[in-house]
């Protein structure tokens, strides 16, 4: 079974983003980017499908293709998934950010190229917040979706997945070719160790470029300004629970 | 212009997240539509009919819509997209699941999470992990939204619009095999007043049972988690609070032992009263805490249950 796993690169999530004075968005000079946190779990996930740990056979995953679309610094990211394990990546180079409707169609061109029967990937990226790209891929390419997966399962066709849903888990099973987006809980990345991330150095990485795949990636959105949330107002320590309750009483909240 | 909002709802009756995702809704129209999905899910409806400003429901039956599967859930609704210049529904773990699948189906951006409406084509939603606020202006005829719930007031009752049955599709390579909810008679976090959150710090699942749930109980209040008490099986997946788990606003955020990283405050820090009982009285969620308590919550919390009396 062949493997697609998009990564994207974003701003590491131990740094708090700032917006930039001019409110035109976020400043991301000289912050530290790394790979988004759910893709580094799609990484492992199919890493692990292909070497047969924990419950999948080995393997079950027989090639996998990483693809981001971002700058061409995501090279890093696309790096530091061959050094977890993948196979080969492909980058689409854009200097612009694209929305998640248009980068869910450059990934469905890819799909079409690769021929994966499993696209496993992050669920949302800490960036855009969006929780979208996997479920639009998914009704492009006309395949079946099981998103916010805590347990995937590969077998007779199938991929059986546990997701983490408001009021607890629910299990379903999506017949493949199927996109499947990774929650928190699947498992836990390993970091790559150093000879990995030398023989990593020589894997392939394709260079295209947004124009290569002929699709529509025009803006649908403007952004008209990036603000700061409402600061909250500093609070008090209190020097007791029985003070605590007290100040909540006469605050009204009790 | 009117407007689509496709119903969350228990299986019995529409959620309060409904109301509010309504109340978004007719900032954007005055022709307010109520979508319900589900099996033998006419009880829902009927209730949905009652919320104030409806127009319409429209009543959609099938099994895999009875598992709120996203393929089921965008063929139903894709027949009944020409009718609307925007489709709602708030941004549960459903429409997470199945308002992007819609909105790809029908060549629009999708439109996740706002927390404001400024016009019809003009919205507010939070990105990195609400650190910032993009205000973002759509180009789309027609336009797929999901709304944080905690952001809007709820509708109020008092409607009698009529119900219209649809017709309702199925998800043919997908099948539900189980599901595990998590049972409690407890408010739910997303609609409770007060609630009582719990982290890392409690050590054990046992620990985090007898020390959160009589505090809970006594004060009516639902329970939360942090991602750290979560993922060391101290409590269930539902109860996480953050970026990735559920955005909460009640009356009052109790945090215990929780540090107050950027992805937990995310999830909380629109609550109106915040109160922190940490040991560390240098830790990170006391710069959001209305009342903060320096203290070990193995003193702390048996106190404050004798305060509250
Ligand atoms: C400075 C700045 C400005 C921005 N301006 C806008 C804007 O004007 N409009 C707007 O909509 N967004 C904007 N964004 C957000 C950014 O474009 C979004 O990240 C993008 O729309 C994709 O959405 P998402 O990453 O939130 O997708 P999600 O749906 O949250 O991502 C889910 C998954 O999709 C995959 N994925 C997403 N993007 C890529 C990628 N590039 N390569 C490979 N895999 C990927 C990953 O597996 C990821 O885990 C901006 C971001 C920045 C940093
Ligand atoms: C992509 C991503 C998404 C994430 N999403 C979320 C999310 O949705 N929600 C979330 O919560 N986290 C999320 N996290 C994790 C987050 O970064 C933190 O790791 C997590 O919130 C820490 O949980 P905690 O505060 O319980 O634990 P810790 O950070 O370990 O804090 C424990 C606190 O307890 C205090 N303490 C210890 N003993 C006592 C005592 N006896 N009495 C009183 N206080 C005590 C300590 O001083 C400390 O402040 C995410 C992380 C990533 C990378």
């Amino acid at each position: 079974m062949k493997v697609l796993v998009p990564v994207k690169r974003v701003i590491d999530y131990n740094v708090k983003a700032r917006v930039k004075a001019d409110q035109s968005g976020v400043d991301l000079a000289n912050v530290k980017m790394s790979m988004n946190p759910f893709d580094e779990i799609a990484v492992e996930e199919a890493v692990r499908l292909k070497e047969g740990k924990e419950h999948h056979a080995a393997g079950t995953a027989t090639e996998i293709v990483v693809v981001s679309i971002g700058v061409t610094q995501a090279q890093e990211t696309i790096r530091t998934a061959l050094a977890m394990g993948a196979d080969r990546g492909v980058l689409i180079q854009s200097d612009t950010d694209l929305e998640p409707l248009a980068v869910a169609k450059l990934l469905k061109a890819v799909v079409e190229e690769e021929k994966p029967d499993l696209v496993l990937m992050g669920k949302q990226s800490i960036d855009g917040d969006n929780n979208a790209v996997g479920q639009m891929l998914a009704a492009l390419l006309d395949w079946p979706q099981a998103t916010f997966a805590g347990k995937l399962v590969i077998e007779g066709g199938k991929a059986t997945v546990t997701r983490e849903v408001d009021g607890g888990l629910q299990t379903i099973a999506a017949e493949l070719p199927a996109v499947v987006t990774v929650d928190l809980r699947l498992n836990t990345p390993r970091y790559a160790s150093l000879p990995n991330i030398m023989k990593a150095k020589k894997k392939e990485i394709a260079m295209k470029a947004v124009a290569d795949y002929g699709v529509d990636v025009a803006d649908r959105l403007k952004v008209l300004k990036v603000t700061e949330p409402p600061k909250r107002a500093a609070g008090v320590k209190v020097e007791s629970a029985a003070q605590l309750v007290e100040s909540l009483k006469s605050a009204g909240v009790l | 212009m009117a407007v689509l909002v496709i119903a969350d709802h228990d299986g019995s009756a529409v959620r309060d997240t409904t109301h509010k995702t309504v109340t978004a809704a007719l900032a954007l129209s005055s022709e307010v539509d109520v979508l319900v999905v589900g099996e033998g899910a006419k009880a829902v409806a009927d209730g949905a009919a009652k919320i104030a400003g409806v127009r319409k429901v429209l009543l959609a039956e099938s099994a895999g819509l009875g598992k709120v599967l996203a393929e089921a859930v965008e063929a139903t609704v894709l027949p009944l997209a020409g009718g609307y210049d925007a489709i709602l529904t708030p941004a549960t773990t459903d429409g997470k699941n199945f308002a992007p699948r819609i909105a790809a189906k029908l060549d629009v951006a999708p439109i996740s999470d706002i927390v404001e409406v400024v016009s019809a084509d003009t919205f507010v939603r939070p990105i990195y992990a609400g650190n910032a606020l993009e205000t973002i202006q759509s180009g789309d005829a027609k336009k797929v939204i999901t709304v944080r719930p905690t952001a809007f007031a709820a509708a109020g009752e008092g409607g009698s619009a009529p119900v219209e049955s649809v017709a309702g599709a199925d998800a043919p390579k997908t099948t539900f095999v189980a599901e595990e909810m998590v049972k409690s008679d407890r408010p739910e976090l997303g609609a409770a007043k007060i609630i009582v959150s719990g982290g890392r710090a409690l050590g054990s699942a046992e620990e985090f049972h007898a020390v959160m749930e009589p505090l809970a109980d006594k004060l009516g209040a639902a329970i939360g988690a942090s991602r750290a008490a979560v993922d060391a099986g101290y409590a269930p997946n539902d109860y996480q609070v953050g970026q990735t788990g559920k955005v909460v606003a009640p009356m009052l955020y109790i945090a215990i032992g929780i540090s107050g990283a950027i992805q937990h405050l995310a999830g909380m820090k629109d609550s109106k009263t915040i109160v922190a009982i940490n040991k560390d009285p240098d830790a990170p969620i006391f710069q959001v805490a209305d009342f903060g308590l320096v203290a070990d919550y193995k003193t702390a919390v048996p106190e404050l249950m004798s305060a509250l009396g």
